[in-house]
């Protein structure tokens, strides 16, 4: 099978076939005409050979549709870039190693869930000892400091304890994004980290399901964390950041 | 329903514990009353609306009484007497001391026993109109019929009331029998209740009671168009549990999610405030005629399923306790759990079937509320579809009685619409192809799930042997639940618990443990 990286399309079952599948929901009753609208919405999106194969009421106001189409315009992969933090991996030992040997004392990391989000299932994933399917969480790293304060964390309250505990790095958690809350949350903290002159003295991470590391770089963050991440995820992260940090201080060892 | 062939002197004596752990509690509960106690005792009678400042007026009087070190009377003790010294009613009371007109501290004071009957009096009249809307209720019901369980449970969450209403009719006009619209990110942590129509919540709506107002209208209008009565559900949580639940009561909510102690471990209110506010919710909506949900399931966000299904048990039994100290009746006990378990687990679906059997047959009489999976959910719909049908077939396998269907799109948004329909479709293919599936279920004697569920139940019994030593609110500190450890004078809320002096006057409390059924 002979792939144009060049342009890479939706793979259906025949190579080049640019199939894809979209579902929706249109605020009419279901009629023919509003069966026809969903096929030339498709067509609009620039989607060829739309076939609407499942069309039903959801009430006397809504429509669903279920819909195939072929999709054109293919992408040149050889061209794309993206943004993401470090991808190399370290094991537990050698980020409880690094810490140990460069920084000679815990790392404090502080994990919060900041101002209206009460959704922990992220942040302790990442900071609790269990951690998440099967990959244990910063608390079980013998050289990490690791500090869980939960849901509906206020800014104020969260730069008290990162006074504090001296933070080497915040981890922020949000999950709720409707009408974009987290950007509100994100700036917010942000910006008194700034004016307390904290950002410098910590790293500051965000994550959660519509996290993205380009987002995160946007709002002032060093690093986003999306799905699928975890703790050791973060780990590597904060100790290759901090190897860079240390390097650009002379590259002397903190003591 | 007997098919687990379980203990039940066990099951007996598990009761007895968590009866001599919640009753460990009372004496804190009777002891104390906290300024939102007093605010539902206000509302109760009928104080509504906003000074200029958009602070509710019965946060106005509260706070008025309390920086005088008055409320350990009883807000009614003083508010009744400037009823009596100023001909006023409690709302013309009220926004007397929110104009600054009168200085409720300095009037002259009635005898006691005047002011204990007229109190006596209005607190009987505001019961009336809350017996009013349970008949309205119960008439509706028995007009209309209700969806039969399973009960089909969805959640609205838009932000903007208006469209709330509209997806709500909308789903019922597809196949859900009850209605929760979900509160907006942060209210719990607000130690007074908005005012009037919203429409800008994040993740939620806010609960006030316009809102309340707004949704039971539109359920009752779609409830008549389709021949059944529709469920409408908030949540009775947070900082102003005890205000949410006379809100509730007067605009005819019909379940309420309302834990003795979901507040302590997942919102870090404090807990001292937590039991004595739980208190007096509960005993507004045993009196309503509400159903009221616990939150067991959360434990499992945070702890794994399999190891702390027994954490589940023992804490059912022990809110089970609290809410018949409420008066509440098990037939309003939705006790909560959840299809949790990690999808990679060998035979995760034999424990969930014994854990949700479990529940069933330890609480034959109460709507056991059921909550779909949420922690492992992905990105991947298509899964989670499966996922959820799982739990779906589990429900109608083990006769749950509420059940809050799972979603789809779970890990990435609150619902759309497409969602919610194509989960209640789901729902409804597998119930009814399933319909009497459970009848023809027997469990093996000697097999994995009745084993299961023995070892769950003992250890629940052996984890209510140790409160029961160390006292609740030290469980609590210790963390024994979700693993989260909250300390006694921590959280949230405590600088808002009084403690109650000789002569505190509330009528309500005795009035509610009468009971609201009809006479």
């Amino acid at each position: 099978m002979n792939v144009d990286l060049t342009k890479i399309l939706p793979y259906g079952d025949t190579l080049g076939d640019g199939i894809v599948q979209l579902s929706f929901t249109l605020p009419v009753a279901l009629s023919g005409a509003a069966k026809e609208a969903a096929r030339q919405l498709a067509a609009g999106m620039g989607l060829e050979e739309a076939a609407v194969v499942h069309a039903e009421a959801i009430s006397d106001r809504f429509s669903f549709y279920v819909v195939y189409a072929k999709c054109r315009q293919g992408v040149d992969l050889t061209r794309v870039v993206v943004s993401e933090a470090n991808t190399t991996v370290l094991a537990k030992a050698e980020v409880d190693e690094f810490i140990r040997q460069r920084l000679g004392r815990k790392l404090n990391v502080l994990g919060a869930c900041i101002e209206s989000d009460a959704h922990t299932v992220g942040i302790d994933a990442i900071m609790n000892m269990k951690g998440f399917n099967g990959h244990k969480g910063l608390e079980s790293y013998h050289e990490i400091n690791a500090i869980n304060m939960g849901a509906q964390v206020a800014c104020e309250e969260l730069i008290r304890k990162a006074y504090e505990h001296q933070a080497d790095a915040i981890l922020i958690s949000q999950v709720v994004t409707q009408k974009n809350i987290h950007v509100t949350n994100l700036t917010k903290l942000a910006d008194m980290l700034e004016a307390e002159g904290l950002r410098d003295k910590v790293l500051l991470v965000v994550g959660g399901p519509r996290i993205s590391h380009e987002l995160a770089k946007e709002l002032g963050y060093d690093a986003g964390f999306g799905p699928n991440t975890y703790a050791e995820h973060v780990a590597s992260f904060l100790v290759q950041e901090l190897k860079e940090k240390l390097a650009e201080q002379n590259g002397g060892p903190l003591n | 329903m007997n098919k687990l062939n379980l203990d039940q002197e066990k099951i007996v004596y598990g009761r007895q514990l968590a009866g001599n752990i919640a009753r460990g509690v009372q004496q804190h509960i009777d002891a104390h009353t906290t300024v939102s106690v007093e605010r539902a005792a206000l509302r109760l009678l009928g104080v509504d609306g906003v000074d200029s400042a958009g602070v509710p007026l019965a946060n106005v009087v509260i706070d008025v009484l309390n920086q005088a070190g008055l409320l350990g009377r009883g807000a009614l003790y003083w508010v009744v007497n400037a009823v009596l010294q100023l001909s006023l009613t409690p709302q013309q009371v009220a926004q007397g001391v929110a104009d600054g007109a009168i200085a409720i501290a300095r009037l002259p004071v009635a005898p006691e026993q005047e002011i204990a009957d007229m109190a006596g009096n209005l607190a009987e009249a505001a019961l009336s109109r809350i017996r009013y809307r349970r008949r309205e209720r119960e008439q509706l019901i028995a007009e209309l019929g209700k969806g039969s369980e399973p009960m089909i449970y969805v959640i609205v969450a838009t932000g903007n009331v208006y469209e709330d209403a509209v997806q709500a009719q909308a789903a019922a006009r597809q196949g859900a029998d009850i209605i929760a619209v979900i509160r907006t990110t942060g209210q719990s942590l607000l130690d007074y209740v908005p005012y009037g129509p919203t429409t800008t919540g994040f993740g939620g709506t806010y609960a006030t009671q316009a809102n309340f107002r707004i949704l039971r209208e539109a359920l009752d209008e779609v409830g008549q168009e389709i021949g059944r009565y529709i469920y409408l559900t908030n949540y009775c949580s947070g900082l102003c549990m005890p205000e949410i639940a006379a809100m509730g009561a007067v605009e005819r909510l019909d379940v309420m999610l309302n834990d003795s102690m979901y507040g302590v471990i997942f919102r870090d209110i404090n807990m001292k405030r937590t039991f004595v506010d739980q208190y007096f919710s509960r005993l507004i909506n045993g009196y309503a005629g509400i159903i009221i949900n616990t939150g067991e399931d959360n434990y499992l966000t945070t702890a794994d399923a399999v190891e702390s299904a027994h954490t589940v048990l023992a804490s059912e039994l022990i809110n089970e306790q609290f809410a018949f100290l409420c008066g509440m009746k098990p037939d309003q006990l939705g006790l909560g759990h959840a299809f949790e378990i990690d999808p990679q687990v060998p035979n995760g679906f034999l424990y969930e079937l014994a854990q949700a059997q479990l529940v069933r047959e330890v609480f034959p009489d109460c709507p056991i509320k059921y909550m779909p999976p949420t922690k492992y959910m992905t990105g991947n719909i298509f899964r989670g579809h499966v996922q959820d049908t799982l739990f779906n077939v589990c429900s109608v396998m083990s006769g749950q009685s509420i059940h809050l269907l799972g979603m789809l799109t779970e890990a990435i948004h609150t619902p759309l619409i497409q969602d919610r329909f194509l989960s209640i479709q789901a729902a409804k293919y597998v119930f009814n192809n399933m319909r009497d599936l459970a009848g023809e279920i027997s469990f093996r004697p000697d097999g994995f799930i009745r084993g299961r569920a023995v070892q769950v139940l003992d250890e629940a019994v052996a984890l209510l042997e140790r409160i029961d030593e160390v006292g609740l609110m030290q469980a609590l500190a210790n963390g024994w639940f979700a693993e989260i450890k909250r300390a006694p004078d921590g959280g949230k809320g405590l600088g808002g618990v009084i403690r109650r002096e000789a002569g505190y006057l509330n009528p309500f409390i005795p009035l509610m443990l009468q009971g609201g059924e009809s006479r």
